[in-house]
């Protein structure tokens, strides 16, 4: 499988270049949060107010107030826990266009509790006028700039860093999921660095003759997704949502919302954190742990099915989506 | 080991050992904090606090889960000895100093020599950014500027109970750039809370690399805590016996709480450091480097005896 590093740097540089509006602000955490070529390319776009996040938020409402498109960059953590009043008044309020860039969220922070974003889909979701995404691999990042043209107010956009897995040879699109597998036993419904582990689970269940019906969902708000719902509907044994999020608030109960809005009276399992503050340590041994690996989702299938599949941490494809690199391995941390 | 009969500059060399030595085992470290914050460390640990010594050092656990209704939790104080209204308390914010914390403990006792090389190591307390379950620390830095908060909270309840004991707290100056932070130095001039004692280490060093390049604000420092009300200093970071007295001063008569800027060099004892650019918040040293810091380990090795 094909990875890249840097990607949110280089693509948001390309992005940037003919976009004399389009400024970037960080606090303290450009390598971080990969913004430094934005940094060396235009030295004058880029403002560093040090660790400030508050008036950071403020600070870009105001620019955006006078025509600016101001990207601002710290961990998804600070970036609404931090300053959840300024984002509401200072950029959600006037609709401005401001992209609150979080970095690292839930486990793919290698700190502890104090980094790692585990309730800003929930949060941030009670913020009007705000878009959220969710970005899975190299091409959801790369593709997120263009499509943010669309959106004339504000987006929290979760973001990834280090070595990426390109999953997807099509761009995000507002509202829309994209299916990658089809089948009606059951639908499995994943988001950020969930999907990868998913894949390698959704290719084991289809060994096993599970008829699958998998999407990967980018975007989290709004959420008017007719192929998704419909697959929901046609599923005979209910759907699973996993999520690097806690399991209130996020994926799950946007998937919950829905479904009994719509009347759909089909059983709902949620795979995420679950509502619990974790600690600090690698992705891998986080996602093991609190349960957010292939053989956990597995494991829930086999509830929603209620029956043994017996398949085996072995038997799954390699693992391979490492998020430190060289170039990011523990900054900003 | 008793802490009276440790000299703090040997301790202080045992602590940059103890770093540049996980720093070799994990491929980088936060090298540059230990350059600065060593001898601050060491002359709270051996010197300046009132605290007692641990009968014998501890090990790191694995993590039992965070505090919850069923599940109290565990928190790293045991490491400073006993709790007691006449003792001292140490609070540091910048959680990404907990590896030179770690070394301290290490480098006095407290800490097993095993265990601190657990440092980082999936599933025990002893992690990278450390929290309230771990080694000395009992409340939460790292989200910068709320740990000074929970410092100047704790003081005024001691002092409401009438405890003797002083709460010092390590802040880092890049925190200074918080709003926070000073709604809490406002607090504590405001409640005259002059049991307090803030040390802030000026090592001029930030994430994003010098302080005068990521937000210029260093030089205001001094002016800023006074016009506030506090009680300050301007000290050499390095030097422990101008530490010690500083910090063992009186209270302040008319409550003012005490804030040290000990004036610190980054690179200080581990010159590989300056060839590194001005990034050097997380130090990563490559394996053609690797002599280099083994010298400088057997350097602090001779600086122990």
């Amino acid at each position: 499988m094909e990875r890249k590093t840097l990607v949110y740097d280089k693509a948001i540089v390309a992005y940037a270049k003919d976009r004399p509006e389009v400024i970037a602000m960080s606090a303290d955490l450009s390598g971080g949060c990969e913004v430094r070529g934005f940094l060396d390319n235009y030295p004058d776009r880029f403002y560093s107010l040090g660790i400030a996040e508050q008036n950071m938020h403020s600070f870009a409402g105001g620019m955006a107030m006078e025509g600016f498109v101001p990207f601002i960059h710290t961990f998804a953590v600070f970036i609404y826990r931090r300053s959840l009043d300024m984002v509401h008044m200072s950029i959600a309020h006037p609709n401005s266009k401001v992209r609150l860039v979080g970095s690292v969220p839930g486990i793919t922070s290698p700190a502890g509790a104090t980094h790692q974003a585990i309730d800003d889909i929930g949060v941030m979701r009670t913020v009007p006028n705000m878009t959220i995404i969710e970005c899975g691999d190299a091409t959801d990042v790369e593709s997120f700039f263009e499509m943010s043209d669309s959106i004339d107010g504000p987006i929290y956009v979760r973001v990834l860093r280090g070595e990426l897995p390109v999953l997807f040879n099509t761009p995000m699109q507002l509202n829309k999921s994209r299916q990658l597998s089809d089948g009606d036993d059951i639908v499995i419904l994943s988001s950020g660095v969930c999907t990868e582990e998913a894949i390698r689970a959704v290719d084991s269940l289809k060994k096993a003759g599970v008829s699958v019906h998998h999407r990967h969902v980018t975007c989290l708000k709004p959420f008017e997704d007719v192929e998704l719902m419909n697959a929901i509907k046609k599923s005979k044994n209910g759907v699973i949502t996993m999520e690097n999020h806690n399991v209130l608030g996020g994926l799950g109960s946007i998937v919950a919302d829905k479904m009994a809005e719509e009347g759909i009276g089909k059983k709902l399992y949620k795979i995420g954190i679950n509502d619990e503050y974790m600690h600090g340590g690698s992705k891998l041994y986080l996602m093991k742990r609190y349960g957010l690996d292939a053989i956990s989702l597995i494991k829930k299938v086999e509830v929603a099915l209620n029956k043994t599949l017996n398949i085996t941490e072995d038997m799954l494809a390699a693992f391979h989506f490492e998020l430190e690199n060289e170039e990011t391995r523990s900054l900003g941390v | 080991m008793e802490r009276k009969n440790l000299d703090p500059y040997k301790v202080a060399a045992g602590i940059r050992r103890r770093v540049l030595e996980q720093a070799l085992r994990s491929g980088g470290c936060n090298i540059s904090q230990a350059c600065s914050g060593s001898e601050i460390l060491a002359t709270l640990y051996t010197r300046a606090m009132n605290i007692t010594d641990v009968e014998a050092p501890f090990d790191p656990v694995y993590f039992p889960g965070p505090p919850t209704a069923t599940n109290k939790g565990i928190t790293g104080a045991k490491y400073n000895g006993e709790r007691r209204p006449d003792l001292d308390r140490f609070y540091l914010s910048p959680s990404q100093y907990s590896v030179v914390l770690y070394a301290t403990l290490a480098a006095t006792g407290r800490l097993t020599e095993e265990g601190f090389t657990k440092f980082g190591e999936d599933g025990y307390v002893i992690e990278h950014i450390g929290e309230a379950h771990s080694p000395g620390l009992d409340i939460n830095g790292g989200s910068l500027g709320q740990a000074l908060g929970m410092s100047a909270g704790i003081a005024m309840a001691r002092k409401l109970k009438g405890e003797t004991g002083r709460n010092i707290v390590l802040l880092g100056d890049g925190e200074c750039q918080l709003g926070m932070t000073w709604e809490v130095i406002q607090a504590m001039c405001l409640k005259k809370l002059n049991n307090m004692v803030v040390i802030v280490d000026q090592n001029r060093q930030q994430c994003d690399g010098k302080m005068t390049f990521v937000c210029d604000m260093e030089h205001t420092l001094r002016n800023r805590f006074e016009a506030f009300g506090c009680e300050v200093y301007e000290v050499d970071g390095h030097n422990c016996e101008v530490l010690e007295a500083i910090i063992n001063q009186a209270p302040n008569k008319d409550g003012k709480p005490r804030v040290i800027l000990a004036q610190t060099n980054a690179t200080y004892q581990v010159p590989p450091l300056l060839d590194k650019g001005h990034r050097i918040h997380y130090v990563r040293i490559n394996p053609d480097e690797v002599e280099k810091y083994q010298a400088l380990i057997e350097n602090f090795k001779e600086m122990e005896k």
